[in-house]
């Protein structure tokens, strides 16, 4: 079996590539997400503990 | 050897415990994956009646087994922040939502893509799709509830008590989505009547356990960025090296 | 006040919500218009063939009457939190249950006994049968006073909140699936000629569910509201 026939995956490519491809996106996206939640929340903190530093 | 749970309830010392629980399982899922897409597609062989497309099995059927999983996972920590007012769990409850929600889109992407080749139309009124497409109604219902709501607290119980009444209501309207398929004839969709391949197994539950790990892992890096918004302002926080840095 | 029995609280209750929806009585008419209207719109968007609306009915007119008790929902609870009257009635020595469950009543009353009435005159206009209307007056009987109910526990939840209408159908309408189902299951059996009587026992059977739980939940979804 050749690579051009795997990916062909007997007429079915459209499916199978789009279903794995979705899937790849949505944990892409997710993670993505994530990690932007988190270093928003961390620059917040840094703001807040900056201020703190400053007012002290 | 008792592990005192209490003092891993509280969100200071989770903090720390789930930010080293997070490599492991994402590593593994990582492996996991590769493993079972290796099966999946290397090993597991053609079937006779679905030809190459039964292929989506092994992303559609953990997708949707472990959306609904969550959802009771979620309603199980709901309940367990609500009765015991124990404020992790009520941070695991809203960290799991998005995941299952995003599972749970992924199993009727997944379906409308198998259900075109093999029935012939994107979207079949099937029970398991129907009840599929409604609990990611129940999903947006949570997340939308709690986003509405801005004291954290008030927030949590309503929606724990939401995600609550709604795992009550999931047999009810399984089953009265099932009644409602047969009385109408619509169309069943079973998987092929010959048993599986043991590689297509194997292929289903190694990619099973990969969406099941990634979850996890997943959920555990939310409810940290949960745990730090919530608790901002306390001394523990202030005193992370990531914070201080 | 402690002498009060919980039939006579439970009347109080029901009285003086009845009363003050007697001072707003456009409120209850835009309900019943609301379902008028939308029944009426299906026939213009899917074409006049008697028999695409014969057998379209039931399920339009349970559409719209799930879609009409939505619309009431958020005036539940609203003006008693707003006056301040919802406090006092956390306060009482009575149970709270039983007051939520005079004010779920009342609240069908005043906008799901409309909608049980004026159905049949709809029902007419898709040329049902006289049994199907029966059957269906009998099945609005029995589910309206649920969909009322689950609804309570969604306006409790969402009491005071900012864009509370569209939330609070986000919340309850996936719950009302089953309703919908056994509801113009029911009147569709009878059409085509199988039995009723397992769609309307198993409306009632939903009916004794919501009347134990859906008072005590709301009682709590309150509370949690309120604090």
């Amino acid at each position: 079996m050749n690579w051009g026939e795997f990916f062909f995956m007997n007429g079915y490519a459209w499916y199978i590539w789009g279903s794995y491809g979705m899937a790849l996106l949505i944990f892409f996206i997710e993670i993505v997400m994530v990690r932007h939640r988190k270093m928003l929340i961390l620059e917040q903190l840094h703001l807040m503990r900056n201020v703190e530093n400053v007012v002290t | 050897m008792a592990i005192n749970w209490f003092k891993y309830s509280a969100p200071s010392t989770f903090y720390g415990v789930a930010g080293k629980m997070v490599p492991w399982f994402s590593w593994s899922a990582a492996i996991l994956f590769v493993v079972g897409l290796y099966i999946g597609f290397f090993v597991a062989p053609t079937d006779i009646q679905q030809s190459e497309a039964y292929r989506i099995m092994f992303i559609h059927v953990p997708a949707s087994i472990l959306s609904m999983f969550i959802y009771l996972v979620m309603a199980g920590y709901a309940a367990l922040g609500l009765i015991f007012n124990t404020r992790l769990s009520s941070m695991m409850a809203s960290a799991l939502a998005p995941t299952g929600a995003l599972l749970a889109f992924l199993s009727l992407w997944t379906g409308a893509l198998w259900g075109k080749p093999m029935w012939g139309a994107w979207w079949v009124w099937d029970a398991r799709l129907t009840s599929e497409l409604i609990l990611l109604f129940l999903y947006l219902g949570f997340i939308a509830l709690h986003a509405s709501i801005d004291d954290p607290r008030r927030a949590d119980r309503a929606s724990a008590l939401l995600a609550i009444i709604g795992s009550v209501n999931v047999p009810i309207i399984y089953f009265s989505v099932q009644w409602w398929n047969t009385l109408h004839q619509g169309a069943t969709v079973k998987f092929t009547g010959t048993s599986m391949h043991v590689a297509m197994q194997q292929g289903m539950f190694t990619m099973m356990l990969a969406v099941w790990l990634y979850a996890i892992a997943v959920t555990l890096l939310r409810v940290r960025c949960i745990i730090l918004e919530r608790e901002c302002k306390a001394q523990w926080v202030s005193e992370l090296v990531e914070v201080r840095r | 006040m402690n002498k009060l029995s919980l039939i006579d609280l439970l009347s109080l209750v029901i009285r003086r919500d009845l009363v003050l929806a007697m001072r707003r009585r456009a409120d209850v008419l835009t309900t019943l218009i609301f379902f008028v209207i939308v029944v009426s719109l299906f026939p213009l968007g899917v074409g006049p063939e008697m028999d695409m609306l014969r057998k379209m009915a039931p399920g339009v007119v349970w559409v719209a009457a799930l879609l009409a008790s939505m619309l009431s929902l958020g005036r539940m609870f609203s003006a008693d939190y707003l006056d301040g009257t919802l406090e006092q009635m956390m306060l009482v020595p009575q149970s709270l249950s039983v007051l939520v469950l005079a004010k779920i009543l009342a609240h069908w009353m005043v906008s799901g006994l409309p909608l049980v009435i004026m159905a049949p005159v709809l029902g007419l206009q898709f040329d049902m049968p006289t049994q199907a209307l029966w059957v269906l007056i009998a099945a609005l009987l029995l589910g309206t006073p649920i969909l009322s109910m689950i609804g309570a526990v969604g306006a409790a939840l969402t009491l005071g909140l900012r864009g509370g209408g569209a939330l609070v159908s986000l919340l309850v309408l996936p719950l009302c699936i089953p309703v919908l189902i056994f509801g113009a299951g029911a009147v569709e059996a009878v059409v085509s000629g199988t039995s009723v009587g397992s769609h309307l026992s198993l409306l009632g059977a939903l009916l004794l569910i919501a009347l134990v739980f859906t008072p005590w939940v709301t009682a709590l979804a309150l509370r949690i509201s309120m604090e």
